[in-house]
């Protein structure tokens, strides 16, 4: 995995990135005096609030990455399709519960971003991360994590885990290389 | 047509609206008033966009991106204060 | 055409956010409430949005894609605070349902 990038004065690029489209997306304008303005706001706000923030490992696969995204906007819709179904069904065929996901993952921007997928995606809530973060040391890695989430239907717990880590934390390890 | 349309999903949001302050008022419990809270802030944001669509103008949108941003924050807040005790520690 | 499909995005949205509405009051304990209003109620208001982002491209001189910042802006905090919420009900140990599966798996916080 790579903590740094290439350039100092970029310390997070897709920050940047996303920096620049919103202040266009906010002006709704292209125009070059808006694109200079972006452009230093980009390089400008990354590096002064990079003090604060820890080390997390890059996106090195950018390609794969915009294609796990749109991955992830397809299941966002069909997931709801399917919620909806649930809701609007009976309450009593409704079999809720909690399970335990271990995670290969081992930093909190791919564990973030996991989580905020799984959030997301069929039936599942993501509730809490084990051990809890205040009482897990970064870098000290011998300790496995796992992922509590709560499912509203659950059919087979292991067909869940399997899908969760196939579907989206296998794609997740490949970009960041973790 | 689309003033039809428009009417109807007015409706509609004004529905999950009344849904929500049902769930507010009867609880049971805090995390459950913070979720109608929630989920009443996303409601008045389709409600105000829809009332500038209506009225032909795109003035309402800044409203609404206000909204968004302060709803979150409020919500992450007071569910700090309920994990913790303290907003800011 | 361009009213027809603002039209159906506008239901679309529309149901999705009632859909969302309805399982906050039907469902019987906390942790099942909290699937409706962060799915459903988000896929709704990104539909819904949509076709307001139509709808102003079309009647007004230019393209508006401002509706798009309130969609992403939604899509990324809606699982954050849908996570503050649950941390805050599992401290305060709200009762799930009977028939809940695996209540062995949450660990005491500290």
């Amino acid at each position: 995995m790579q903590l740094e990038t290439r350039f100092k004065w970029l310390p997070a690029p897709v920050l940047s990135l996303l920096l620049f489209i919103v202040w266009l997306l906010l002006n709704n304008s292209v125009s070059a005096g808006h694109i200079v303005l972006a452009t230093i706001l980009a390089i400008v706000i990354p590096m002064a609030t990079n003090p604060f923030r820890e080390k997390q490992p890059l996106i090195i696969k950018p390609g794969l990455a915009l294609r796990h995204l749109m991955l992830v906007l397809f299941d966002i819709v069909t997931a709801n399709v399917q919620v909806a179904i649930l809701i609007l069904g009976p309450n009593k065929k409704l079999t809720p519960g909690f399970v335990k996901v271990p995670l290969d993952l081992t930093h909190s921007t791919p564990i973030t971003i996991l989580a905020s997928t799984v959030s997301l995606t069929p039936g599942t809530v993501s509730a809490e991360v084990y051990p809890c973060s205040e009482t897990f040391i970064e870098g000290k890695t011998s300790e496995q994590r796992f992922l509590l989430i709560h499912v509203l239907d659950l059919k087979d717990e292991q067909a869940l885990i399997n899908t969760i880590k196939q579907r989206y934390e296998a794609p997740l390890k490949e970009i960041f290389q973790c | 047509m689309l003033e039809t349309v428009i009417l109807i999903v007015f409706a509609m949001i004004g529905l999950s609206l009344l849904l929500n302050v049902w769930r507010l008022l009867i609880g049971p419990s805090v995390p459950d008033r913070i979720l109608a809270l929630d989920t009443m802030y996303i409601n008045s944001i389709a409600l105000i966009i829809l009332y500038g669509m209506s009225m032909g103008t795109a003035l309402y949108f800044e409203a609404a991106l206000l909204i968004a941003m302060l709803g979150f924050v409020s919500t992450v807040a007071v569910c700090k204060y309920l994990l913790r005790g303290d907003i800011i520690e | 055409m361009t009213e027809w499909i603002i039209s159906i995005l506008l239901l679309i949205g529309g149901s999705f956010v009632l859909v969302g509405s309805i399982g906050l009051v039907k469902m019987p304990d906390f942790f099942m409430r909290l699937h409706g209003p962060t799915k459903a109620t988000t896929l709704g208001m990104a539909s819904l949005l949509t076709g307001a982002m139509i709808f102003f491209s079309t009647t007004e001189a230019g393209l508006s894609v401002k509706e798009i910042l309130i969609s992403l802006f939604l899509l990324l905090t809606a699982p954050i605070s849908a996570y503050m919420m649950i941390k805050s009900a599992i401290h305060h140990k709200l009762d799930s349902i009977e028939r809940t599966k695996g209540k062995g798996n949450i660990e005491d916080d500290v």
